[in-house]
C-alpha cells in the first residue's frame, strides 16, 4: 500500500519551527517510514510545479508554519489546501500570527520607513524602497507583494487542526503526527495539546491562593522571582491562565513567566482580553483612583498580553489605516 | 537582446531568495544578484514594546540562531540599565553561548556545507546531503552527530526553557543558575564535544586538506574576494564569541579600527537597494563603491574566515594550533578564499568546545549570586555578539520607563549581503561562458552563498536534500528555454 503523503511548508517563518522537527532526532526516522514526504522545501527537492500536477485531495495532511505577509504565501497555501485532505495550523504564527504578527501595531508604510529610513545606520538620501518591479539595464527584477497586515492560516485558508507553540515541542509534534495518521481523526478545529489552562499544569500551582490578591505589578527584571512561588500572585504579569496547557511548562521551568504561545484555551478567542479580564478581578482595589494606579502599571498590554496573538485578537490591527 | 536566468527559490534567509543571471548577447554574464523577498519590520514593532521582552521578541527574527539574538539582545538590556552581571550569570551566560555556537557549527559542517567536500564538490546531487555524508563517514558516526546535537541542545533547553528561543536572558543576569549536579553532568557533555571537534578536525584533515583537486578549489580564484574583515576580540586580539572589542582589518590584514559596540554608528553605515528587502551596510569610513573588491570598498566580511582574519588568534590552546596550520596552508594572513570559511568554522568549533570545558569546570559558575539589580535609569542600550554567521547588532532607545521608542538591528547574514551578491556574480561569470549552462553552475554557485551561511540554506541543514534550486534561461521574451534542477 502507498503510504500516505506529507507536506511541510513554511511561510513567514524563523525557521525555527523546522528545527523543532528535526528535534524530532531518532523519532523522525520513524515519522519517514511512516509516510511519503512530498515538499518540504527547506531539505527536499521538491517543486510548486510537482504540488501543481497532483490531483486534489491527494496530498493527506499539510503542515504550514509562519504566518501569511506576502503573495507567494498565500499562493502556495491555497494551492495546498486544494491538493490536501488536511491542513495542519503548525506552530504559533500559523495559529495565532505569531510574534511577527506584532507588525499590526503599524501598517506596511511606517514598517518601511522605520527600516530604509529611519533606522541608526540607514543612509538613503534618495529615499529609495523596495519595488515590485526595478528595471536595470538588463531587463527586470520583481519581488512578491508585502502585504499590509499579517495573517495567521485560517485567517486565509481554511484549517483542520492546530499544533500550537513557540516552537512546538517535539512530543508534541510526535503526538500530533501519529494522531492523524492513525485515523481516528479529532473533531475539527481541535487543537492538538491539552484542554486545560497552562495553570492547571503548573508546578507553581500549589502555592496559588484560593482567593488571589495583587495590589502592585512588577516587572520581571525588577524582581528575583522565588522558582516555587506563582508568579501571577507575586505580581509578576504570567499569561497562563489565558493559556493552554500542554507545553510542558518551557519557561517556566527556566524561572521567567508564561506569554502565551499556546495561544488561548478552548472557546476563547481573544487570548489578551481572556487574561486582562483574569487580571481586573485579582487587582486589590477599593477606590477607583486605587485601581487606576494598580493599571497603570500595566506599560505594554499589547505587547503582554498579546505578544503572540495580536493577528487573531478582535483588535486585529491598528485602526484606521 | 538578454538571456534571464533565474534560480528560485533558493531556501531561505526568512524565507526565501532568489538568484538572477542575465547573458549578454554573447552568452556571457551580464549582471546577477541575490534577492531577498521578505522583510518583517522589527525595527518598527519593537517600538512601544518593554525593554525587558526584547529578547524574546527579537529572537523570533531566526529559529536557527534564537540564542545569539537572545544573548545580543539581553547584553543590549545590561548596556540599556548600566549593569554588569555577578561572575557565575556571565559565566553561564557564555558557556550556554559557546554550546550553542558549537551546536549550530557542527549542524552546518555535517549537514549544510560539509557534503560538497565529504561527499565531493561533483558527486550526484542527491547525494551531496547529510545522507550522502553518513553513506561516506558511516552510520555509527551519522548517530555521534546526531547524539551530540541532541546533548548539546538538551543543555540549551535546561538553561533557557525553550531551546528553540530561550528565555533566562534578563538585564544584569539570568533567571535560573546552574546546580552542581547540572555541572558534573555537563563536563562529561563538554568534554565530548572537544572529542568531537577534534573528530571533525581529523576529518576536514583527511577528505579535504589531503586531496589535492579540494586545495585548488579552496585557493583558487573563483571563491576569492579581497575585502575587509570584522569580527569580535578579547584584549589580546584573540576570536571572542561572547563579548570584547569589535576589529577591523583592511584587505591586507592590517588592523583598520578597532571599537566597542558603543561607537559602531561611527563605523558602520547601510545602503538601500529598489531590488531587495536587504539592506548593505559597509565601513561608513571607507565609504560605498558598489559591489567591487579592494581597499576602497566599504565592503567587509563576518562570520568564521572574517572572525579568523580580524583577530591574532584563538583563545584556546587546541584550536590555536589549527588557527597557525590554517595561515601557514594557505599562505598567509588573511586568506581573501572563502570557501576556508568552511575550515574556520571547524576550528571556531573547536574553541567552542574547549570553552565549554573551561566554563562549567568553573567553580564559580554554580554560585547563586546570578543577578546584579542595580539599574540606572534606562536611555541607550547597544549589544553586539559574535553570532554563527557573524556580528550582530541591537541597538535599542527607550523612554525612563524602558519602553522603547527606537531600536536597529544589523543581523549577521546582513553584514555579508554585498559579499555574498559579489561571490554569486564573480562564481557566475566564471563559470558561464559563451552561453553554455551546464548543470555544475548550480553547486559552484550553491557553494559560493553555502560558505558563508546556512542562514538562507540553513534549510538544508535539516534531513535529506540540499538547497532546492531551479534555473529557468529565459529568452527575451520571458519563454523558458532550458530548465536545470538539481
Ligand atoms: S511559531 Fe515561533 S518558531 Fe515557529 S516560525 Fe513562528 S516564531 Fe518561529
Ligand atoms: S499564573 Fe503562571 S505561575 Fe501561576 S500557576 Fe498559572 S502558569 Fe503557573
Ligand atoms: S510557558 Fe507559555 S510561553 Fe512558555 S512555552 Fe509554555 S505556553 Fe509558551
Amino acid at each position: 500500500m502507498a503510504k500516505p503523503k506529507v507536506a511541510l511548508y513554511w511561510c513567514a517563518s524563523c525557521g525555527g519551527c523546522e528545527e523543532a522537527v528535526v528535534d524530532l532526532a531518532e523519532d523522525i526516522l520513524k515519522v519517514v517510514d511512516a509516510v511519503d514526504i512530498i515538499l518540504w522545501p527547506v531539505a527536499m527537492d521538491f517543486k510548486y510545479k510537482d504540488i501543481e500536477a497532483m490531483p486534489d485531495k491527494s496530498i493527506l495532511v499539510s503542515f504550514i508554519n509562519g504566518s501569511v505577509r506576502n503573495s507567494e504565501q498565500e499562493h502556495i497555501v491555497k494551492l495546498l489546501r486544494q491538493k490536501s485532505q488536511l491542513v495542519v495550523a503548525f506552530g504559533a504564527c500559523a495559529h495565532l500570527g505569531g510574534i511577527p504578527g506584532l507588525a499590526n501595531v503599524a501598517n506596511r508604510k511606517e514598517i518601511f520607513e522605520t527600516a530604509y529610513k529611519l533606522t541608526h545606520t540607514t543612509v538613503n538620501p534618495n529615499n529609495v524602497y523596495p519595488q515590485p518591479v526595478t528595471e536595470i539595464p538588463q531587463g527586470k527584477l520583481t519581488l512578491p507583494e508585502f502585504y499590509d497586515t499579517v495573517k495567521s492560516l485560517d485567517q486565509t485558508i481554511d484549517v483542520d487542526y492546530y499544533l500550537p507553540g513557540c516552537a512546538p515541542p517535539p512530543d508534541l509534534i510526535m503526538k500530533g503526527v501519529l494522531t492523524l495518521l492513525s485515523g481516528n481523526l479529532p473533531p475539527k478545529g481541535t487543537v492538538i495539546a491539552s484542554e486545560k489552562s497552562l495553570c492547571e499544569t503548573c508546578p507553581r500551582n500549589k502555592t496559588k491562593p484560593d482567593k488571589m490578591v495583587i495590589k502592585e505589578i512588577k516587572r520581571i527584571h525588577e524582581v528575583i522571582a522565588d522558582p516555587e512561588k506563582c508568579f501571577l500572585a507575586e505580581g509578576i504579569i504570567c499569561v497562563g491562565p489565558a493559556t493552554r496547557g500542554g507545553c510542558g511548562e518551557r519557561c517556566i521551568n527556566a524561572n521567567i513567566p508564561c506569554r502565551g504561545c499556546f495561544g488561548p484555551t478552548k472557546e476563547v478567542i481573544d487570548q489578551g482580553a481572556k487574561f486582562l479580564s483574569a487580571l481586573a478581578s485579582i487587582i486589590d482595589a477599593n477606590t477607583e483612583e486605587e485601581a487606576k494606579k494598580i493599571t497603570e502599571q500595566i506599560i505594554d498590554p499589547i505587547g503582554l498580553f498579546y505578544m503572540y496573538s495580536l493577528p487573531t485578537s478582535i483588535l486585529r490591527r491598528k485602526q484606521g489605516v | 537582446m538578454y538571456k534571464e536566468i533565474t534560480i528560485d527559490p533558493i531556501t531561505r534567509l526568512e524565507g526565501h531568495g532568489k538568484i538572477d543571471i542575465f547573458l549578454d548577447d554573447a552568452g556571457n554574464v551580464a549582471h546577477a544578484c541575490l534577492q531577498i523577498p521578505e522583510l518583517r519590520g522589527y525595527e518598527r514593532f519593537a517600538i512601544g514594546r518593554l525593554a525587558e521582552e526584547m529578547p524574546r521578541i527579537t529572537e523570533t527574527i531566526c529559529g536557527v540562531c534564537p540564542t545569539a539574538h537572545h544573548m545580543c539582545s539581553t547584553k543590549a538590556l545590561d548596556d540599556l540599565y548600566g549593569v554588569e552581571p555577578p561572575p557565575a550569570a556571565r559565566k553561564i551566560r557564555e558557556f550556554q553561548y559557546n554550546t550553542f555556537m558549537f551546536e549550530d557549527h557542527n549542524l552546518h559542517f555535517y549537514f549544510l556545507g560539509g557534503p560538497d567536500f565529504i561527499v565531493g564538490p561533483d558527486a550526484p546531487a542527491g547525494q551531496r546531503n547529510v545522507l550522502g555524508v553518513i553513506a561516506k563517514v558511516g552510520l555509527e558516526i551519522g548517530k555521534k552527530v546526531i547524539d551530540i546535537r541532541k546533548r548539546t541542545r538538551n543543555i540549551i533547553q535546561t538553561l533557557g526553557g525553550r531551546v528553540v528561543h530561550p528565555v533566562n536572558g534578563l538585564p544584569g543576569g539570568v533567571s535560573k543558575g546552574i546546580t552542581k549536579e547540572q555541572q558534573e553532568e555537563w563536563k562529561k557533555i563538554a568534554e565530548d564535544a572537544v572529542e568531537f571537534a577534534k573528530f571533525t578536525l581529523k576529518a576536514f584533515d583527511d577528505i579535504v586538506l589531503k586531496n589535492k583537486a579540494y586545495v585548488d578549489l579552496i585557493v583558487g580564484d573563483i571563491y576569492k574576494h579581497k575585502t575587509y574583515y570584522m569580527g569580535l576580540v578579547d584584549d589580546n586580539n584573540r576570536v571572542n564569541f561572547y563579548d570584547g572589542w569589535i576589529r577591523v582589518v583592511d584587505p591586507d590584514g592590517k588592523e583598520f579600527a578597532k571599537f566597542k559596540v558603543r561607537d559602531y554608528l561611527n563605523h558602520i553605515a547601510e545602503g538601500v537597494e529598489s531590488w531587495t528587502y536587504i539592506k548593505f551596510p559597509y565601513l561608513k569610513n571607507v565609504g560605498w563603491k558598489g559591489f567591487v573588491d579592494g581597499k576602497d570598498s566599504g565592503v567587509y566580511r563576518v562570520a568564521p574566515l572574517g572572525r579568523l582574519n580580524a583577530s591574532d588568534g584563538m583563545a584556546t590552546p587546541i584550536a590555536q594550533e589549527h588557527y597557525e596550520k590554517f595561515y601557514a596552508t594557505l599562505g598567509g594572513k588573511p586568506v581573501h578564499n572563502t570557501l576556508a570559511t568552511h575550515w574556520a568554522r571547524v576550528i571556531e568549533a573547536m574553541q567552542a568546545a574547549e570553552k565549554m570545558v573551561e566554563l562549567i569546570n568553573d567553580p564559580e559558575i554554580v554560585d547563586p549570586k546570578i543577578r546584579n539589580m542595580d539599574f540606572k535609569t534606562p536611555k541607550v542600550g547597544i549589544g553586539v555578539i559574535e553570532a554563527p554567521r557573524g556580528t550582530l547588532y541591537h541597538h535599542y532607545e527607550t523612554d525612563e520607563k524602558g519602553r522603547l521608542t527606537k531600536a536597529n538591528l544589523i543581523v549577521a547574514t546582513v553584514n555579508n549581503s554585498a559579499a555574498i551578491n559579489m561571490s554569486i556574480e564573480k562564481a557566475a561569470r566564471n563559470l558561464i561562458k559563451n552561453g553554455v549552462v551546464n548543470d555544475g553552475l548550480l553547486n559552484m554557485i550553491e557553494m559560493a552563498f553555502r560558505a558563508y551561511d546556512p542562514c538562507f540554506a540553513c534549510a538544508t541543514h535539516n534531513l535529506p536534500g540540499q538547497v532546492p534550486i531551479e534555473i529557468n534561461i529565459h529568452n527575451k521574451d520571458g519563454e523558458v528555454i532550458r530548465t536545470i534542477k538539481n
